[in-house]
Protein backbone atom coordinates (compact mmCIF):
# COMPACT_ATOMS: atom_id res chain seq x y z
CA UNK A 1 0.00 0.00 0.00
CA UNK A 2 1.32 3.40 -1.06
CA UNK A 3 1.20 5.81 2.08
CA UNK A 4 3.12 8.95 0.31
CA UNK A 5 2.17 9.46 -3.17
CA UNK A 6 3.76 12.89 -4.83
CA UNK A 7 4.03 14.25 -8.32
CA UNK A 8 5.31 17.59 -9.68
CA UNK A 9 4.84 18.63 -5.47
CA UNK A 10 5.65 22.65 -5.36
CA UNK A 11 5.93 24.04 -2.38
CA UNK A 12 7.06 28.22 -2.29
CA UNK A 13 7.65 30.51 0.78
CA UNK A 14 7.51 33.92 0.26
CA UNK A 15 8.04 33.97 -3.59
CA UNK A 16 11.12 31.32 -3.09
CA UNK A 17 10.60 27.55 -4.49
CA UNK A 18 11.04 25.14 -1.62
CA UNK A 19 10.33 22.30 -3.64
CA UNK A 20 10.51 22.74 -6.96
CA UNK A 21 8.72 19.52 -8.46
CA UNK A 22 9.33 16.43 -6.33
CA UNK A 23 8.20 13.25 -7.51
CA UNK A 24 7.66 10.45 -4.31
CA UNK A 25 6.20 7.02 -3.65
CA UNK A 26 6.46 5.48 -0.52
CA UNK A 27 4.89 2.10 0.30
CA UNK A 28 4.00 1.59 3.92
CA UNK A 29 6.08 0.28 6.30
CA UNK A 30 9.11 1.05 4.72
CA UNK A 31 12.27 3.66 5.90
CA UNK A 32 13.18 5.72 3.71
CA UNK A 33 16.28 8.12 3.67
CA UNK A 34 16.87 11.56 2.40
CA UNK A 35 20.12 12.72 2.21
CA UNK A 36 21.19 15.83 0.48
CA UNK A 37 23.38 18.99 0.82
CA UNK A 38 22.25 22.28 3.54
CA UNK A 39 18.65 23.55 1.71
CA UNK A 40 18.61 20.71 -0.48
CA UNK A 41 14.60 20.88 0.27
CA UNK A 42 15.10 17.70 2.88
CA UNK A 43 12.84 19.74 5.82
CA UNK A 44 10.20 21.14 3.36
CA UNK A 45 9.99 17.74 1.63
CA UNK A 46 9.02 16.25 5.40
CA UNK A 47 7.03 19.69 6.33
CA UNK A 48 4.87 19.03 3.70
CA UNK A 49 3.98 15.63 3.83
CA UNK A 50 3.38 16.62 7.52
CA UNK A 51 0.61 18.83 6.34
CA UNK A 52 3.11 21.93 7.89
CA UNK A 53 3.41 23.63 4.73
CA UNK A 54 0.52 24.06 1.85
CA UNK A 55 1.15 22.76 -1.82
CA UNK A 56 1.77 25.27 -4.20
CA UNK A 57 1.66 23.18 -7.24
CA UNK A 58 1.36 19.18 -8.41
CA UNK A 59 -0.04 16.68 -6.74
CA UNK A 60 0.38 14.96 -3.01
CA UNK A 61 -1.49 12.16 -1.03
CA UNK A 62 -0.57 11.50 2.38
CA UNK A 63 -1.96 8.70 4.39
CA UNK A 64 -5.15 9.37 2.24
CA UNK A 65 -4.96 12.76 2.45
CA UNK A 66 -5.13 14.99 -0.65
CA UNK A 67 -3.10 18.24 0.55
CA UNK A 68 -4.33 19.78 -2.41
CA UNK A 69 -7.87 19.50 -1.15
CA UNK A 70 -8.21 18.13 1.99
CA UNK A 71 -8.13 19.20 5.65
CA UNK A 72 -4.21 19.61 6.52
CA UNK A 73 -5.46 19.18 10.25
CA UNK A 74 -7.09 15.92 9.32
CA UNK A 75 -3.36 14.55 8.17
CA UNK A 76 -1.56 16.01 10.94
CA UNK A 77 -3.23 14.08 13.97
CA UNK A 78 -1.90 10.74 11.67
CA UNK A 79 1.78 11.78 11.28
CA UNK A 80 4.80 11.95 13.95
CA UNK A 81 6.66 14.89 13.57
CA UNK A 82 10.15 15.25 14.87
CA UNK A 83 11.82 18.63 14.11
CA UNK A 84 15.31 20.07 14.17
CA UNK A 85 14.55 21.82 17.66
CA UNK A 86 12.65 20.81 20.84
CA UNK A 87 9.33 19.30 20.30
CA UNK A 88 7.43 20.91 23.91
CA UNK A 89 7.17 23.26 26.53
CA UNK A 90 9.68 24.07 28.48
CA UNK A 91 8.10 24.86 31.80
CA UNK A 92 6.00 21.14 31.89
CA UNK A 93 8.05 18.33 33.11
CA UNK A 94 8.82 15.59 31.22
CA UNK A 95 5.63 13.76 31.72
CA UNK A 96 3.31 16.81 31.75
CA UNK A 97 4.57 17.32 28.24
CA UNK A 98 3.78 13.48 27.28
CA UNK A 99 0.33 13.66 29.21
CA UNK A 100 -0.62 16.54 27.28
CA UNK A 101 0.00 15.00 23.86
CA UNK A 102 -1.55 12.08 24.77
CA UNK A 103 -4.64 13.75 26.07
CA UNK A 104 -4.44 15.52 22.81
CA UNK A 105 -4.62 13.11 20.98
CA UNK A 106 -7.27 10.97 23.17
CA UNK A 107 -4.09 8.40 23.70
CA UNK A 108 -4.10 6.82 27.30
CA UNK A 109 -2.42 8.03 29.22
CA UNK A 110 -0.73 4.87 30.45
CA UNK A 111 1.11 4.78 27.46
CA UNK A 112 3.20 7.93 29.10
CA UNK A 113 5.68 5.41 31.44
CA UNK A 114 6.73 2.74 28.89
CA UNK A 115 7.30 5.79 26.49
CA UNK A 116 9.78 7.25 29.10
CA UNK A 117 11.45 4.10 29.85
CA UNK A 118 12.38 3.03 26.39
CA UNK A 119 14.20 6.37 25.85
CA UNK A 120 16.07 6.26 29.11
CA UNK A 121 14.27 9.02 30.59
CA UNK A 122 12.23 7.46 33.16
CA UNK A 123 14.55 8.61 35.85
CA UNK A 124 13.91 12.26 34.52
CA UNK A 125 9.97 12.36 34.49
CA UNK A 126 9.34 15.04 36.96
CA UNK A 127 11.90 17.93 35.66
CA UNK A 128 11.30 20.43 33.55
CA UNK A 129 12.10 20.09 30.07
CA UNK A 130 14.16 23.41 29.76
CA UNK A 131 16.60 21.41 32.23
CA UNK A 132 17.58 18.55 30.24
CA UNK A 133 20.16 18.11 27.94
CA UNK A 134 20.56 18.36 24.26
CA UNK A 135 21.08 14.41 23.81
CA UNK A 136 17.97 14.41 26.77
CA UNK A 137 15.31 16.46 24.73
CA UNK A 138 15.97 14.73 21.83
CA UNK A 139 15.22 11.41 23.55
CA UNK A 140 12.37 13.35 24.76
CA UNK A 141 10.90 13.86 21.52
CA UNK A 142 11.22 10.70 21.05
CA UNK A 143 9.49 9.72 23.22
CA UNK A 144 6.61 11.93 22.29
CA UNK A 145 6.51 9.93 19.23
CA UNK A 146 5.81 6.60 20.79
CA UNK A 147 2.88 7.85 22.88
CA UNK A 148 1.37 9.10 19.53
CA UNK A 149 1.75 6.32 17.94
CA UNK A 150 1.83 7.74 14.03
CA UNK A 151 1.37 5.74 11.17
CA UNK A 152 3.81 7.83 9.58
CA UNK A 153 7.03 9.14 11.17
CA UNK A 154 8.43 12.35 9.78
CA UNK A 155 11.86 12.98 11.43
CA UNK A 156 14.39 15.65 10.60
CA UNK A 157 18.18 14.94 11.11
CA UNK A 158 16.80 12.55 14.13
CA UNK A 159 20.70 12.00 15.05
CA UNK A 160 21.62 15.42 15.75
CA UNK A 161 22.32 15.82 18.83
CA UNK A 162 22.22 12.37 20.01
CA UNK A 163 25.06 10.35 21.61
CA UNK A 164 26.14 6.40 20.66
CA UNK A 165 24.01 5.11 23.20
CA UNK A 166 21.11 7.52 21.76
CA UNK A 167 21.84 6.66 17.84
CA UNK A 168 21.95 3.12 18.73
CA UNK A 169 18.45 3.24 20.57
CA UNK A 170 17.29 5.50 18.00
CA UNK A 171 18.18 2.73 15.19
CA UNK A 172 16.37 -0.01 17.44
CA UNK A 173 13.83 2.04 17.50
CA UNK A 174 13.02 2.73 14.02
CA UNK A 175 13.37 -0.77 13.36
CA UNK A 176 10.94 -1.75 15.57
CA UNK A 177 8.64 0.30 14.55
CA UNK A 178 8.68 -0.45 11.18
CA UNK A 179 7.99 -3.93 11.73
CA UNK A 180 5.17 -2.63 13.75
CA UNK A 181 4.03 -1.49 10.23
CA UNK A 182 4.42 1.97 10.71
CA UNK A 183 6.31 4.06 7.90
CA UNK A 184 9.33 6.43 8.51
CA UNK A 185 10.88 9.31 6.47
CA UNK A 186 14.09 10.54 7.79
CA UNK A 187 16.85 13.00 6.56
CA UNK A 188 19.56 12.06 7.65
CA UNK A 189 23.28 13.43 7.04
CA UNK A 190 25.42 10.35 8.10
CA UNK A 191 25.32 7.93 5.45
CA UNK A 192 26.65 4.78 7.84
CA UNK A 193 23.04 5.75 9.67
CA UNK A 194 21.23 5.03 6.18
CA UNK A 195 21.75 1.27 5.47
CA UNK A 196 18.73 -0.14 7.59
CA UNK A 197 16.92 2.26 5.66
CA UNK A 198 14.66 0.41 2.85
CA UNK A 199 15.47 3.18 0.02
CA UNK A 200 17.70 6.35 0.36
CA UNK A 201 16.45 9.29 -1.55
CA UNK A 202 18.73 11.91 -2.15
CA UNK A 203 17.82 15.53 -2.94
CA UNK A 204 19.16 19.12 -4.58
CA UNK A 205 17.73 22.03 -5.41
CA UNK A 206 14.31 21.35 -3.67
CA UNK A 207 13.80 18.07 -5.98
CA UNK A 208 14.93 14.50 -5.62
CA UNK A 209 17.43 13.41 -7.88
CA UNK A 210 18.32 10.18 -7.11
CA UNK A 211 16.93 6.83 -5.22
CA UNK A 212 19.19 3.69 -4.41
CA UNK B 1 -13.84 21.94 21.60
CA UNK B 2 -14.43 22.01 25.38
CA UNK B 3 -12.18 19.20 26.21
CA UNK B 4 -9.65 20.59 23.78
CA UNK B 5 -10.13 24.22 25.94
CA UNK B 6 -9.91 23.01 29.41
CA UNK B 7 -6.89 21.21 28.31
CA UNK B 8 -4.98 24.46 26.76
CA UNK B 9 -5.81 25.93 29.72
CA UNK B 10 -4.83 24.07 32.27
CA UNK B 11 -1.49 23.91 30.47
CA UNK B 12 -1.40 27.55 30.14
CA UNK B 13 -1.91 28.12 33.98
CA UNK B 14 0.40 25.42 34.78
CA UNK B 15 3.23 27.02 33.14
CA UNK B 16 2.77 30.43 34.27
CA UNK B 17 2.69 28.60 37.77
CA UNK B 18 5.87 27.13 37.42
CA UNK B 19 7.68 30.21 35.42
CA UNK B 20 5.93 32.99 37.82
CA UNK B 21 6.57 35.48 34.63
CA UNK B 22 3.13 37.71 35.68
CA UNK B 23 4.38 37.34 39.20
CA UNK B 24 7.45 38.84 38.94
CA UNK B 25 7.00 40.75 36.14
CA UNK B 26 3.91 41.65 34.96
CA UNK B 27 2.50 42.53 38.13
CA UNK B 28 5.50 44.57 39.04
CA UNK B 29 5.21 46.43 36.02
CA UNK B 30 1.37 46.98 36.74
CA UNK B 31 1.76 48.36 40.23
CA UNK B 32 4.88 50.42 39.61
CA UNK B 33 3.18 52.17 36.33
CA UNK B 34 -0.06 52.79 38.94
CA UNK B 35 2.98 54.46 41.54
CA UNK B 36 4.18 56.52 38.24
CA UNK B 37 0.26 57.49 37.71
CA UNK B 38 0.08 58.70 41.21
CA UNK B 39 2.72 60.37 41.35
CA UNK B 40 1.69 62.03 38.35
CA UNK B 41 -1.30 63.21 39.24
CA UNK B 42 0.56 65.30 42.60
CA UNK B 43 -0.85 65.22 45.76
CA UNK B 44 -4.40 66.32 46.01
CA UNK B 45 -6.55 63.58 46.38
CA UNK B 46 -9.69 65.33 44.41
CA UNK B 47 -7.78 65.44 41.26
CA UNK B 48 -7.07 61.74 41.89
CA UNK B 49 -10.88 60.31 42.26
CA UNK B 50 -11.85 61.53 39.02
CA UNK B 51 -8.62 60.54 36.97
CA UNK B 52 -8.53 57.09 38.93
CA UNK B 53 -10.58 55.08 36.75
CA UNK B 54 -8.76 56.30 32.99
CA UNK B 55 -5.25 55.92 35.11
CA UNK B 56 -6.55 52.74 36.04
CA UNK B 57 -8.12 51.05 32.88
CA UNK B 58 -5.28 52.50 31.37
CA UNK B 59 -2.32 50.60 33.32
CA UNK B 60 -4.78 47.24 32.74
CA UNK B 61 -4.70 47.76 28.95
CA UNK B 62 -0.96 47.90 29.18
CA UNK B 63 -0.60 44.85 31.56
CA UNK B 64 -3.14 42.76 29.07
CA UNK B 65 -0.67 43.60 26.30
CA UNK B 66 2.38 41.95 28.31
CA UNK B 67 -0.06 39.12 29.39
CA UNK B 68 -1.36 38.89 25.72
CA UNK B 69 2.71 38.47 24.50
CA UNK B 70 3.61 35.84 27.27
CA UNK B 71 0.43 33.93 26.28
CA UNK B 72 1.20 33.68 23.18
CA UNK B 73 4.89 33.60 23.64
CA UNK B 74 4.49 29.90 25.06
CA UNK B 75 3.64 28.67 21.89
CA UNK B 76 6.15 30.30 19.68
CA UNK B 77 9.50 28.40 20.91
CA UNK B 78 11.79 26.61 18.40
CA UNK B 79 9.70 23.27 17.05
CA UNK B 80 7.26 23.64 19.69
CA UNK B 81 4.96 25.21 16.96
CA UNK B 82 5.11 22.73 14.34
CA UNK B 83 4.81 20.23 16.96
CA UNK B 84 1.86 21.27 18.39
CA UNK B 85 0.12 22.05 15.42
CA UNK B 86 0.93 18.00 14.54
CA UNK B 87 -1.36 17.38 17.40
CA UNK B 88 -4.29 18.47 15.51
CA UNK B 89 -6.03 20.43 18.56
CA UNK B 90 -9.05 22.20 17.22
CA UNK B 91 -8.35 25.40 16.98
CA UNK B 92 -11.42 27.10 18.55
CA UNK B 93 -10.89 24.55 21.67
CA UNK B 94 -7.12 26.03 21.85
CA UNK B 95 -8.73 29.75 21.49
CA UNK B 96 -11.10 29.27 24.06
CA UNK B 97 -8.60 28.00 26.33
CA UNK B 98 -5.97 30.35 26.12
CA UNK B 99 -8.55 32.94 26.86
CA UNK B 100 -9.64 31.34 29.81
CA UNK B 101 -6.54 30.82 30.92
CA UNK B 102 -5.75 34.49 30.34
CA UNK B 103 -8.54 35.62 31.44
CA UNK B 104 -8.10 34.10 35.01
CA UNK B 105 -4.72 35.12 35.28
CA UNK B 106 -6.07 39.02 34.38
CA UNK B 107 -8.77 38.21 36.82
CA UNK B 108 -5.82 37.92 39.84
CA UNK B 109 -3.79 40.62 38.69
CA UNK B 110 -7.06 43.02 38.16
CA UNK B 111 -7.22 42.48 42.02
CA UNK B 112 -4.02 43.41 42.81
CA UNK B 113 -4.18 46.46 40.78
CA UNK B 114 -7.23 47.23 41.89
CA UNK B 115 -5.76 47.20 45.68
CA UNK B 116 -3.28 49.46 44.30
CA UNK B 117 -5.55 51.63 42.84
CA UNK B 118 -7.05 52.08 46.27
CA UNK B 119 -3.61 52.71 47.32
CA UNK B 120 -2.07 54.90 45.08
CA UNK B 121 -5.23 56.27 43.46
CA UNK B 122 -6.96 56.69 46.38
CA UNK B 123 -9.97 55.84 44.80
CA UNK B 124 -12.71 54.70 47.32
CA UNK B 125 -12.41 51.52 48.37
CA UNK B 126 -16.58 50.96 48.55
CA UNK B 127 -17.06 52.34 44.88
CA UNK B 128 -14.06 50.76 44.25
CA UNK B 129 -15.90 47.30 45.28
CA UNK B 130 -18.87 48.08 43.32
CA UNK B 131 -16.31 47.93 40.10
CA UNK B 132 -15.66 44.73 40.95
CA UNK B 133 -18.00 43.31 38.47
CA UNK B 134 -17.56 45.47 35.66
CA UNK B 135 -13.82 44.50 35.87
CA UNK B 136 -14.47 41.27 35.89
CA UNK B 137 -16.41 41.32 32.33
CA UNK B 138 -14.09 43.61 30.63
CA UNK B 139 -10.67 41.91 31.56
CA UNK B 140 -12.85 38.37 29.87
CA UNK B 141 -13.21 40.75 26.84
CA UNK B 142 -9.62 41.83 27.44
CA UNK B 143 -8.74 38.00 26.86
CA UNK B 144 -10.56 37.62 24.27
CA UNK B 145 -9.57 40.00 22.07
CA UNK B 146 -6.13 39.54 23.11
CA UNK B 147 -6.03 36.26 22.15
CA UNK B 148 -7.39 37.01 18.85
CA UNK B 149 -4.68 39.58 18.49
CA UNK B 150 -1.94 37.97 19.68
CA UNK B 151 -2.65 35.00 17.09
CA UNK B 152 -3.21 37.88 14.40
CA UNK B 153 -0.07 39.09 15.38
CA UNK B 154 1.73 35.87 13.85
CA UNK B 155 5.41 34.48 14.84
CA UNK B 156 7.68 37.34 13.98
CA UNK B 157 7.56 40.81 15.89
CA UNK B 158 4.15 40.34 17.78
CA UNK B 159 6.21 41.93 20.53
CA UNK B 160 6.32 45.14 18.71
CA UNK B 161 3.26 44.17 16.13
CA UNK B 162 0.69 42.93 18.71
CA UNK B 163 0.23 47.19 20.64
CA UNK B 164 -0.74 48.42 17.13
CA UNK B 165 -3.22 45.81 16.11
CA UNK B 166 -4.61 45.42 19.85
CA UNK B 167 -4.88 49.36 21.14
CA UNK B 168 -8.03 50.18 18.87
CA UNK B 169 -9.65 47.17 19.48
CA UNK B 170 -9.05 47.45 23.25
CA UNK B 171 -10.30 51.06 22.97
CA UNK B 172 -13.94 50.47 23.67
CA UNK B 173 -13.69 48.21 26.97
CA UNK B 174 -11.23 50.48 28.15
CA UNK B 175 -14.05 53.81 27.88
CA UNK B 176 -16.55 51.14 28.58
CA UNK B 177 -14.53 49.49 31.96
CA UNK B 178 -13.45 53.57 32.86
CA UNK B 179 -16.93 54.66 32.55
CA UNK B 180 -18.40 51.47 34.61
CA UNK B 181 -15.83 52.26 37.47
CA UNK B 182 -16.39 55.98 37.54
CA UNK B 183 -19.73 55.18 37.80
CA UNK B 184 -19.18 52.82 40.72
CA UNK B 185 -17.55 54.95 42.25
CA UNK B 186 -20.32 57.90 42.31
CA UNK B 187 -22.75 55.41 43.42
CA UNK B 188 -24.61 55.58 39.65
CA UNK B 189 -25.53 52.83 37.59
CA UNK B 190 -23.04 50.63 35.47
CA UNK B 191 -25.60 48.65 33.59
CA UNK B 192 -25.12 50.38 29.82
CA UNK B 193 -21.18 49.87 30.12
CA UNK B 194 -22.01 46.61 31.07
CA UNK B 195 -23.96 46.08 28.03
CA UNK B 196 -21.20 47.18 25.75
CA UNK B 197 -18.41 45.02 27.48
CA UNK B 198 -20.31 41.95 27.43
CA UNK B 199 -21.48 42.66 23.36
CA UNK B 200 -17.83 42.79 23.04
CA UNK B 201 -16.84 39.83 25.35
CA UNK B 202 -19.95 37.28 22.82
CA UNK B 203 -18.26 38.99 19.50
CA UNK B 204 -14.84 38.61 20.60
CA UNK B 205 -15.35 34.61 21.78
CA UNK B 206 -17.66 34.10 18.60
CA UNK B 207 -15.03 35.63 16.01
CA UNK B 208 -12.17 33.82 17.79
CA UNK B 209 -13.99 30.87 17.74
CA UNK B 210 -14.45 31.07 13.79
CA UNK B 211 -11.34 32.42 12.73
CA UNK B 212 -8.53 31.31 15.41
CA UNK B 213 -7.74 28.02 13.23
CA UNK B 214 -7.35 30.75 10.01
CA UNK B 215 -5.21 33.12 11.70
CA UNK B 216 -3.08 29.91 13.08
CA UNK B 217 -2.26 28.58 9.82
CA UNK B 218 -1.28 32.11 8.28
Amino acid sequence: MTIVELADAVVVSRGFPLLAGVDLSVEAGTLSVIVGANGAGKTSLLRLLAGLEQLAGGRAVVAGVDLARGDRRQLRRRVGWLGHDGSFYDDLSVEENLRFAARALERPTSSVAPALARVGLDARSTTLARRLSAGQRRRLALAWLLVRRAELWLLDEPYASLDDDGRTLLDDLLVDVVASGATVVASAHDPLRTRQASRTLTMAGGRIVGAT
Amino acid sequence: MIATARLVAAKDLRIEWRSRVLLWQVVPFGVMALVLSGLALGPTRAGHSSAGPGLFYLVVVLVTLLAVNRSQAIERAAGTRASVATLGLDPAGVFLGKTLALAIELWIIGAVLLAGAVLFLHTALAGSLRAVPSLIATLAALAGAGTLYGALSGESGSATLLPVLALPAFAPLLIAGERAFSAALAGGATGEWWVITLVALVAYLAIGVLLYGVLEET
